[in-house]
């Protein structure tokens, strides 16, 4: 996959002198889901708004599509999506002569039948004739959607994209965006829900106080900073773990009733079962749970955020 | 792409949209306000008072009172346009989009333009009611029309990027261009007031556009009409070069 976006020493100290974004180097692959993850604060809404043309950046280079968004903006522009992350919509317009603005603006002609068929698959058609402002919180982010998808984009940026939804409706966002990763769009959110970054990222940045903590792929990073306890009823107590165990890092819990092991990645566990069966050890249960990406993320925060403060003592 | 057309057309379009959502407040309000001034002004004390340079006074008054018309509505329109986005958070959709400052002046200043020009059509058919006035020549009047809406239409779209409360907005038209304007020789010629005064106004500029308008109509009037055009031309310009370095610079748009 080729790059789409290369984000080259990118940076951002607004007029009061906050830095939001220290010099950030990033390159989004054609086609992938990139989760951007961080605390409130952390710099994820500014890096969007400088590619979109929204924050002036304070240095660095964007090049999207190979094209310099200093120089050929336009070009660059037209082929870009943005869903913001607060309900900025026009509260005395209608729905569908909206969407269908949204997609002049941006150049491209009008295409009634296009309109109708992304309405129609955000559940929108039926409202297509209300007023914005009739319409639920979760409807006005369909709109907002809706707007974002109208010119076809190829790049879509969607920020806190289910921020305040019900879980049926972010089920069906999760459903669009896999279904718009299937058309070829590439896909860059910012969340607070980790779940929905594990669900769908293909690549995850993890961003915090400006900078940009780590970029790895998701099944990559769970691999290598995952976790997974597993605890082991014993059908009879035990009183010493065995020798042939010992590098499993076993401990005995429960008055010998429970082993717990404590490892990393979950490709031992399986391993462990078959050797405690061959020690003629019985079980009645076993228990695994494998750390999640919000684990990850909240482990390496908390990590950041100590690291800073021992640093400034 | 060098210059998003349907971009263009699309600002334009939502513009003139919202007036028409908003009829009665876009024009009859003005028609309304302008009728009573040829009532009061017009038909009441000025069938009292003497033609002005062999123009009755009700006649005489038309021009100003459609300048006065044009430079309120462009500059509201105008501010208004651009600030309705700023406060609701639209205005990213503006920012992301492929739309440069020349789109965006088409289009905003455009509308508002157009709207002023149509209000300026509608308050001439209404002024016929009440006056039996001329114009002596309709393109001058035409175009000098149409330059003074897209001027105050500019200094609204500044207005409209400056304000950061719907109060500002109202502050420059109510403070500024309406005194002004009342003091540009709306009601009166400049020649009836006495020195110093009458060299002071020379430096309000809205006297230029009040006599320029006048005098396409009755082909007389206290100024010059190159002065005039050349006034309304340097003040286009001049805001078109704020409005440049407002793109160039972000101020009040982009963060």
């Amino acid at each position: 996959m080729g790059a789409i976006l290369e984000i080259e020493g990118l940076q951002k100290t607004y007029a009061g002198g906050v830095t939001a974004l220290q010099p950030t180097d990033l390159t989004i692959n054609k086609g992938e889901i990139f989760a951007l993850l961080g605390p409130n604060g952390a710099g994820k809404t500014t890096l969007i708004g400088l590619v979109c043309g929204l924050v002036r950046p304070s240095g660095g280079k964007i090049r999207a599509f190979g094209l310099d968004m200093a120089k050929d903006w336009r070009q660059a522009r037209a082929r870009i999506g943005l869903v913001p992350q607060e309900l900025a919509v026009d509260m005395f317009e209608y729905v569908l002569p909206s969407v269908a603005h949204s997609r002049a603006l941006f150049g491209r002609p009008a295409d009634p039948a296009k309109i109708e068929k992304l309405l129609r698959s955000l559940s929108l058609w039926d409202k297509r004739d209300q007023r914005i402002s009739a319409l639920s919180g979760g409807m006005k982010r369909r709109v907002l959607i809706a707007k974002a998808l109208a010119h076809d984009p190829d790049l879509l940026f969607l920020d806190e994209p289910t921020a305040g939804v019900d879980v049926e409706l972010r089920r069906d966002m999760w459903q669009l965006i896999g279904e718009l990763r299937d058309q070829g769009v590439t896909i860059i959110l910012t969340t607070h829900y980790i779940e929905e970054a594990q669900e769908m990222a293909d690549r995850v940045g993890v961003i915090d106080r400006g900078v940009l903590q780590l970029v790895e792929e998701k099944r990559a990073l769970m691999a290598r900073l995952g976790t997974t306890e597993a605890k082991i009823a014993l059908a009879k107590p035990i009183t010493a773990i065995p020798a042939s165990l010992e590098h499993f890092g076993l401990a005995i819990e429960d008055d010998g009733k429970v082993l717990c092991y404590h490892g990393a990645g979950e490709g031992e566990v399986a391993p462990l079962l078959k050797a405690l069966l061959r020690e003629d050890i019985d079980f009645t249960g076993i228990d695994v749970h494998e750390s999640s990406l919000e684990d990850i993320f909240v482990d390496l925060i908390g990590r950041n955020h100590h690291h800073n403060k021992e640093a400034a003592r | 792409m060098s210059f998003n057309l349907r971009g263009t057309l699309a600002i334009y379009k939502f513009e003139l949209a919202r007036t028409w959502r908003t009829l009665f407040q876009s024009i009859l309000t003005p028609v309304l306000t302008t009728s009573l001034y040829f009532i009061v002004f017009g038909g009441a004390i000025g069938s009292r008072i003497d033609t002005m340079g062999g123009v009755p006074y009700a006649a005489f008054i038309v021009p100003g009172l459609l300048m006065l018309t044009i430079l309120a509505e462009s500059t509201a329109n105008a501010s208004f346009g651009i600030y309705l986005p700023r406060f609701t958070g639209t205005v990213y959709e503006l920012l992301s989009a492929p739309i440069g400052v020349a789109e965006t002046l088409v289009g905003y200043v455009g509308a508002a333009a157009t709207k002023s020009v149509i209000l300026a059509i509608v308050i001439l058919a209404t002024a016929r009611v009440f006056v039996d006035y001329q114009i002596e020549h309709p393109l001058l009047a035409a175009l000098f029309i149409m330059l003074s809406a897209v001027a105050f239409s500019l200094l609204g779209f500044i207005l409209g990027c400056w304000a950061d409360g719907f109060e500002k907005l109202q502050v420059v038209p109510m403070l500024v261009l309406t005194p002004l304007t009342f003091l540009g020789g709306t009601f009166y010629s400049i020649a009836m007031l006495p020195e110093p005064w009458r060299t002071v106004t020379l430096f309000n500029p809205v006297v230029y556009l009040v006599n320029g308008l006048r005098w396409t109509f009755y082909g007389q009037a206290d100024v010059n009409f190159g002065a005039a055009i050349a006034a309304t031309l340097g003040f286009m310009a001049l805001c078109i070069a704020v409005i440049a370095v407002i793109f160039r610079t972000g101020w009040r748009l982009r963060s």
